[in-house]
């Protein structure tokens, strides 16, 4: 835009931009866009790159990039790596890291998604209560299962995480009329303190379980080979594509539901479908990953502070971003005490929190 | 040629029955203001007119009944302009300008050259451009309502709703945003609906009013003719004086103590 602020002094309404910057051409042209995304995904590769890099076998920087280049198709190179060592590093190292990419990009994709749909920024993929009713269907497989639970405890938190959000909708349903938005909400508060009673009562009563309970709830990227990517890889695609696509929609709900319906979206209906989308990834992700906080509140929000609220471009940088972050939240939680591992939720929220407070300092001196 | 038309139109609201055997008939490109106290059913009535709340009875709306419709149809052929709209934060003047494109565009796909063109359009019908890059969150009153206009012109309305677009504004505001939308009616043959409070300009812009009371229409006609102050008296419990002008009738409230003195209309009063 030419012509600054200073240029319109006559004009009432106009002083309150403050001149902030990006006031005055706040509009994300195309070619930003593409530039802003490109960013992001050298972002990824440089901190998935990082990541292949660091761990305890002593893998060579140089054998592992050779090694890497000779997976690129047409290149053919000898890393010098002994078998053993190529073992490490692709059934190892590399599905750690594409679970952690996964799990990260779901959450902070599913985080934008809610906080879309509810037009609430505190909202986050556990809102509605999956994370509850995921930790009450992993205890009870730890408890019932002996041996077992380890092998049941994905699909028992992902039952467990749906049932939860089912009833949570059931409920608000239920009582909520026109004020649906609030009182889903509200329920899930309910249905979250109720899981969360009978999980407790249930690891009081078998407290032998309790490491191994709190090692899930706390998060972790514990992988064996490739199956745990391969049972989320597609609950993770689909739910994101569905995202990507409703990208503009999210921005008509962002108007409110009376004027997004006049025009022309049905926004109860899209407030559904992607709640259950965003669920669904959550549910599948958090089944494998344990409970890793504060990825889906924070990420979406220090994208917006960067590059606006417009969906088209945050849910995409959400997904590169939230991938990148929990990648490297990974390589803090494998080194920064080894040998021993740091859960990853433990180092999300204390990176998290932080930055959390930082974004709420920020937003409210802006709203002032 | 008709544009709106409804036939023994009710509507409810949190089971309550706020709107009554509605008959109602609109020529395409008039004016008509919808009065009534709160409460009566303007923007219940409104919104069954966009499709918003469910009604009975027959309503035709620019070929659309806003009952079966599709939500993209009605959008298309309906425009609403709320009385205070909903403006996210960190959104420019633009894009929410282009957010009147939703119903044209394919569900998923992206805008075309042809949305962009019509944005760009109303952006200049409506004197935005030095907006246009600007945070809506940072205009005035007036200037959002501009903005909001230009949002439900580039949907390509054939009727325009509007639920008291100018009650959160000063009186130069208000002319200024009802002056605009009257240009906008005749630039593009539009049919304006508008719920007012104030009684003076609705019957300044509008070419015919109709008079809601509890849910049913109570008069319906030219202003000079629905305005009377004994009706105004009956049905806002209002003390009024109605003074005949030029440019139509101008309500007056008088202030006064003890029982509401007959006026008769469209005279003033003497004591």
């Amino acid at each position: 835009m030419s012509g600054g602020v200073d240029g319109r002094r006559g004009r009432p309404g106009f002083e309150r931009g403050r001149g902030r910057p990006g006031f005055e051409s706040a509009g994300t042209t195309t070619g930003r866009r593409v530039g802003v995304v490109a960013a992001a995904i050298l972002v990824l590769f440089g901190v998935c790159l990082l990541a292949v890099l660091v761990g305890p076998a002593g893998l060579t920087a140089k054998g592992v990039l050779i090694e890497l280049a000779d997976r690129i198709p047409f290149v053919d190179a000898d890393s010098g790596l002994s078998t053993r060592q190529q073992t490490i590093l692709w059934e190892v190292r590399v599905p750690r890291i594409v679970l952690g990419a996964l799990v990260g990009a779901m959450l902070a994709v599913a985080g934008a998604a809610y906080q879309g749909v509810f037009r609430n920024p505190l909202a986050d993929p556990y809102l509605l209560g999956v994370s509850s009713g995921a930790g009450l269907g992993a205890t009870t497989a730890i408890v019932i299962g002996g041996a077992l639970g380890t092998a049941a405890l994905p699909p028992a938190a992902f039952v467990g995480g749906l049932v939860a959000v089912a009833a949570t909708y059931a409920l608000g349903r239920t009582v909520g009329g026109a004020r649906t938005e609030v009182v889903i909400i509200l329920a899930g508060v309910a249905v979250a303190a109720f899981a969360n009673a009978i999980q407790t009562f249930l690891m009081q009563q078998h407290d032998e379980t309790l490491r191994q309970v709190y090692s899930w709830m706390l998060g972790r990227l514990a992988t064996d080979g490739w199956s745990e990517v391969l049972a989320v890889l597609p609950y993770v695609v689909v739910c994101i594509v569905v995202v990507l696509l409703f990208a503009r929609t999210l921005d008509v709900m962002a108007v409110g539901d009376i004027e997004a319906s006049s025009l022309g979206i049905r926004p109860e209906r899209v407030r559904l479908f992607l709640v259950c989308i965003a669920t669904l990834g959550t549910a599948a992700v958090v089944s494998v990953s344990g409970l890793i906080g504060f990825v889906g509140i924070v990420i979406p929000h220090a994208v917006r502070l960067l590059v606006g609220p417009g969906h088209r471009l945050l849910v995409p940088l959400s997904l590169l971003v939230g991938a990148a972050f929990l990648v490297l939240a990974d390589v803090v939680a494998r080194t920064a005490m080894s040998p021993a591992e740091l859960p990853i939720g433990v180092v999300t929220a204390a990176i998290g929190a932080p930055f959390f407070l930082v974004v709420l300092r920020r937003s409210g001196r802006e709203a002032q | 040629m008709t544009a709106v038309v409804c036939r023994g139109v009710g509507a409810s609201r949190g089971g309550v029955e706020v709107l009554h055997d509605v008959d109602l008939e609109i020529r395409a490109g008039t004016w008509v203001s919808l009065v009534g106290p709160n409460g009566s059913g303007k923007t219940t009535l409104l919104h069954a007119l966009a499709g918003l709340v469910p009604a009975t009875g027959r309503i035709d709306v620019a070929g659309v009944d806003p009952g079966r419709a599709r939500r993209r149809e009605i959008a298309r052929a309906v425009a609403l302009m709320p009385q205070r709209p909903v403006v996210p934060e960190g959104t420019t003047v633009r894009e929410l300008v282009a957010l009147g494109r939703t119903p044209h565009l394919s569900r998923f796909g992206p805008s075309t050259r042809a949305d962009r063109e019509v944005v760009d359009e109303v952006i200049a019908q409506l004197d935005l451009h030095d907006f246009a890059g600007r945070y809506a969150s940072a205009l005035s009153g007036g200037e959002l309502q501009r903005v909001v206009l230009a949002r439900a012109l580039a949907q390509q309305p054939r009727v325009l709703l509007l639920d008291e677009p100018t009650s959160a504004l000063d009186i130069g505001h208000q002319q200024q945003v009802l002056d605009l939308v009257d240009s906008m009616r005749r630039a593009n043959e539009l049919t304006v609906i508008a719920a007012m409070h104030d009684l003076t300009s609705a019957a300044q812009y509008g070419q015919r009013l109709v008079l809601l009371d509890r849910g049913r229409i109570v008069a319906d006609g030219p202003p000079a003719e629905v305005l009377t102050a004994e009706r105004l008296r009956d049905v806002y419990a209002a003390n009024v004086e109605v003074l005949e002008r030029r440019d139509g009738p101008a309500v007056l409230p008088v202030r006064g103590d003890g029982p509401v003195t007959a006026v008769r209309s469209s005279r003033p009063a003497r004591r």
